[in-house]
């Protein structure tokens, strides 16, 4: 690619030579190919290609294009610092072009080469872990955006629920509206931004990546310490002799202080509570009540309801109780009255502490997004001419899979079915097209001899050095991710 | 510059598809018939290709400068097309040969495709961005979707062709496209005997398809957007908002009113006019053009493994 010299009027035009049309271009409009544009008197590729740097301070910026060779040779970094991520490296759906880049370059004395290429995956969707006892819907419960169904609750994990959502058969198996809707609900999340969702007999919920949900309009702070039973077993000896018995409600297992080992251990006698539900061990409770979105991931509002009459051989007027959901949230201090009725007082400053201890030790609860993807036969021959070998170097860990310069977990078995933590990836990272289908960047990191083993396409590997054009982005790698471009282990030996 | 050396020339990874890409010029070539023919038309195609862009640029401005009713003599192959795409309607209304470029350059790229490989082709294509040149071989037959918007693809209507109709170009404008337009459509298809007259015809009948004056409709002079472009100061679409069902009809009366001559004088074969949910179709045969169903139209669908 050749790129012309710019003139710049006083009225902020700028004239194009990138193909002889030489289009005048205005403030914030495109020439007439649509790739480049007038940013603030600035001639810029429409969508840069984003380099990784990890010498330069965060919040580097744009580098705008320019063929003044003199004035770029300044920004050229030494090889081993910077990284081409598959980011606006190119695809002209239907007609996206294969591994538009094959970069080499030299990393600690080691031949390295990069494979980059933005992918169209309509096998693809996000897993969400929404870190909420809350009850959201029933598992297998559609989840759905506009009224359209793009995925489902899975199982529940610890402290947290899960949504798989998008899939081949939401994208493309369905309504049109429906492909749309999908397309446009894992393109939102997967650039973390926020979606609202509705779940069949659950809630509707707002979610983002990296920040905490809203359900039925109120915000998650914080997850669970852990289910009432492990309440109980880490706080048991904090509470000891500031209460005479402590129920820790949970949508999965309230715990009992006095039932419980752990009070059973600290010699805390019995109390004569009544649990509603099922008893599972002693001190431990499923189904106190239905899951809501009350105390605890119950429906429960008034805690009381759980309880039934106390059994008047061991309860006395004046014992006390606390009752606190898992979370800390909610919290009541009761004393038992003449008839053995527990009334509401005041909670005392010591287990006040004790309710705060719980509230600090939930992490806050976040919405976690993990984009997975499978990369398929034209992209896979887009790095080499027999894809097979690919995946096998994929999965004898001699080529690095990286989305956008993030770390990817590669699913085992067939494929190169891949994961990655979107929160990782620089902003707006994802893009789509109307297949429906979600452009993801992926790029393949590995030492040029194993690349030339496995039939790559070696005439069209180009040094890094080549690629200073300047229609790219520079950005600062993302903290806490790997540096992608370093050599892995040597070949094993047959 | 060398046009040889900045034109971008590749088969795309289908194996069967050439594309072809300098400056604004985006094109996607299809042939089909023997192996040699092929790839013979693929050779000429992108032979030709590389100096299409140059050629059109050496007479840039006067491309730019509205046709009259006397044809001007140009020297490029597409320059010519172009201008002759043009000429019938330059009595009637604002023209210039920039109506019919992105026509042109593909009937330009399907005519060196033809001559090269004149025997063992079944069919050719050549997309230039949604504007197609198309060369069927005697007893064959194809059927093309109409889209009414690239980024939300669904059919409005179906064109299905045969050799023997003798359409050789399909072609549409409309407001909300890359080129200017003076009209509301937001699609207006034309079939006609090439890709340049169905690109001419197909900016007249979008300009047609109006509301004068509707404080509906927003326009910025051509000039205040694009600062060399051939529009001048003319005002152009730049967005509408929703319509009315009897406004609607209005706008599409007016296309039709437009389109209905051109085909009885033959210039063209048929138009279908969308407007906000909305199409007509004119056509000199009805087996031409169907509208299409609602819900039944499937484009893109099958998964499209990366």
């Amino acid at each position: 690619m050749s790129h012309g010299q710019l003139e710049s009027e006083a009225d902020d035009k700028v004239r194009c030579d990138a193909c002889p049309v030489t289009c005048y271009i205005r403030p914030g409009m495109a020439g007439a190919c649509d790739r480049y544009a007038n940013r603030d008197g600035k001639l810029v590729r429409v969508d840069p290609h984003v380099l990784l740097e990890r010498t330069v301070e965060r919040g580097g910026a744009v580098v705008p294009f320019s063929r003044n060779a003199a004035e770029w040779s300044g920004a050229v970094l030494p090889e081993d610092s910077v990284f081409v991520t598959a980011i606006g490296a190119g695809t002209t759906y239907p007609d996206y072009k294969p591994a538009p880049f094959i970069v080499s370059s030299e990393v600690a004395g080691v031949d390295m080469v990069t494979v980059v290429t933005e992918g169209i995956f309509s096998y693809c969707g996000v897993k969400v872990k929404v870190d909420t006892d809350r009850f959201l819907g029933p598992e297998q419960a559609t989840v759905r955006a506009e009224g359209e169904a793009v995925g489902h609750v899975t199982t529940g994990e610890y402290g947290s629920q899960m949504l798989s959502l998008g899939g081949v058969h939401h994208l493309t198996g369905g309504s049109k509206k429906e492909g749309r809707v999908t397309c446009e609900a894992l393109l939102q999340l997967s650039n973390s931004r926020p979606v609202e969702l509705t779940v069949d007999g659950g809630v509707t919920i707002v979610m983002e990546a990296g920040a905490s949900p809203i359900i039925d309009g109120v915000r998650e702070e914080r997850m669970r310490v852990g289910c009432g039973s492990a309440t109980i077993g880490m706080f048991a000896k904090q509470w000891l002799g500031h209460v005479d018995e402590v129920i820790v409600v949970d949508d999965h297992i309230t715990g009992v202080l006095s039932e419980h080992q752990a009070g059973k251990v600290l010699d805390i006698p019995p109390t004569g509570v009544k649990m509603k539900g099922r008893r599972s061990t002693p001190g431990r409770y499923f189904q106190v009540a239905e899951p809501g979105t009350g105390w605890g991931g119950t429906n429960v509002s008034d805690p009381l309801s759980i309880l039934g009459p106390f059994n008047p051989k061991e309860a006395r007027p004046g014992l006390t109780m606390l009752m606190v959901s898992t979370t800390g949230e909610h919290y009541g201090f009761y004393r038992l009255d003449e008839a053995l009725r527990p009334v509401e007082a005041e909670l005392p400053e010591s287990l006040r502490l004790s309710v705060e201890r719980i509230q600090e030790n939930c992490e806050p609860a976040l919405c976690t997004v993990l984009f997975m993807g499978g990369a398929g036969g034209s992209l896979r021959a887009g790095v080499t001419e027999n894809p097979v070998r690919l995946t096998r170097s994929v999965k004898d860990a001699l080529t690095r899979v990286t989305c956008g310069g993030a770390p990817a977990y590669v699913w085992p078995g067939g494929g190169i079915t891949f994961m990655v933590d979107v929160t990782r990836l620089p902003a707006n990272s994802f893009g789509y097209v109307p297949t429906p289908a979600l452009v993801a960047p992926i790029e393949f990191t590995m030492r040029l001899s194993d690349y030339a083993a496995l039939g790559g396409h070696m005439d069209h590997v180009r040094p890094l050095s080549a690629l200073t054009d300047g229609d790219a982005r520079h950005m600062r790698q993302i903290d806490g991710n790997p540096w992608p471009v370093e050599p892995p282990p040597q070949r094993r030996k047959a | 510059m060398n046009g040889t050396a900045r034109a971008e020339v590749r088969m795309l990874p289908d194996g069967r598809r050439l594309h072809l890409q300098d400056g604004p010029i985006d094109l996607v070539v299809e042939a089909t018939g023997t192996p040699a023919a092929v790839v013979g038309a693929y050779r000429a195609a992108a032979a030709r290709f590389r100096f299409v862009l140059d050629e059109l640029c050496a007479e840039l401005a006067e491309l730019r400068a509205p046709a009259g009713s006397k044809p001007r003599r140009f020297r490029g192959a597409a320059a010519r097309r172009m201008e002759a795409a043009v000429a019938p309607h330059a009595g009637d209304a604002f023209i210039t040969p920039m109506a019919a470029v992105a026509g042109a350059v593909a009937d330009d790229i399907l005519a060196a495709m033809r001559h090269a490989a004149a025997d063992g082709l079944t069919r050719i294509s050549v997309n230039n961005g949604g504007d197609i040149a198309l060369w069927l071989a005697p007893g064959e037959a194809t059927t093309v979707g109409l889209v009414s918007r690239p980024d939300r693809p669904a059919l409005f209507a179906r064109a299905r062709l045969a050799a023997e109709d003798g359409i050789g170009g399909i072609a549409t404008s409309g407001a909300p496209g890359r080129s200017f337009s003076l009209g509301v459509a937001d699609a207006v298809t034309i079939l006609a005997s090439c890709a340049a007259e169905a690109d001419a015809a197909a900016t007249v009948v979008a300009n047609a398809v109006d509301l004068p004056g509707d404080a509906r409709v927003e326009r910025r002079p051509a000039r205040s957007l694009q600062p060399d472009s051939d529009l001048g100061d003319r005002l152009v679409t730049r967005g509408v908002a929703p319509l009315d069902a009897g406004s609607v009809a209005l706008a599409l009366d007016r296309g039709l009113a437009a389109a209905r001559p051109l085909i009885a004088r033959g210039a063209i074969a048929a138009a279908a006019l969308h407007l906000q949910g909305v199409t007509r179709v004119a056509s000199r045969d009805r087996r031409l053009m169907a509208l299409e169903a609602p819900q039944t139209g499937i484009i893109l669908r099958e998964p499209l493994d990366a």
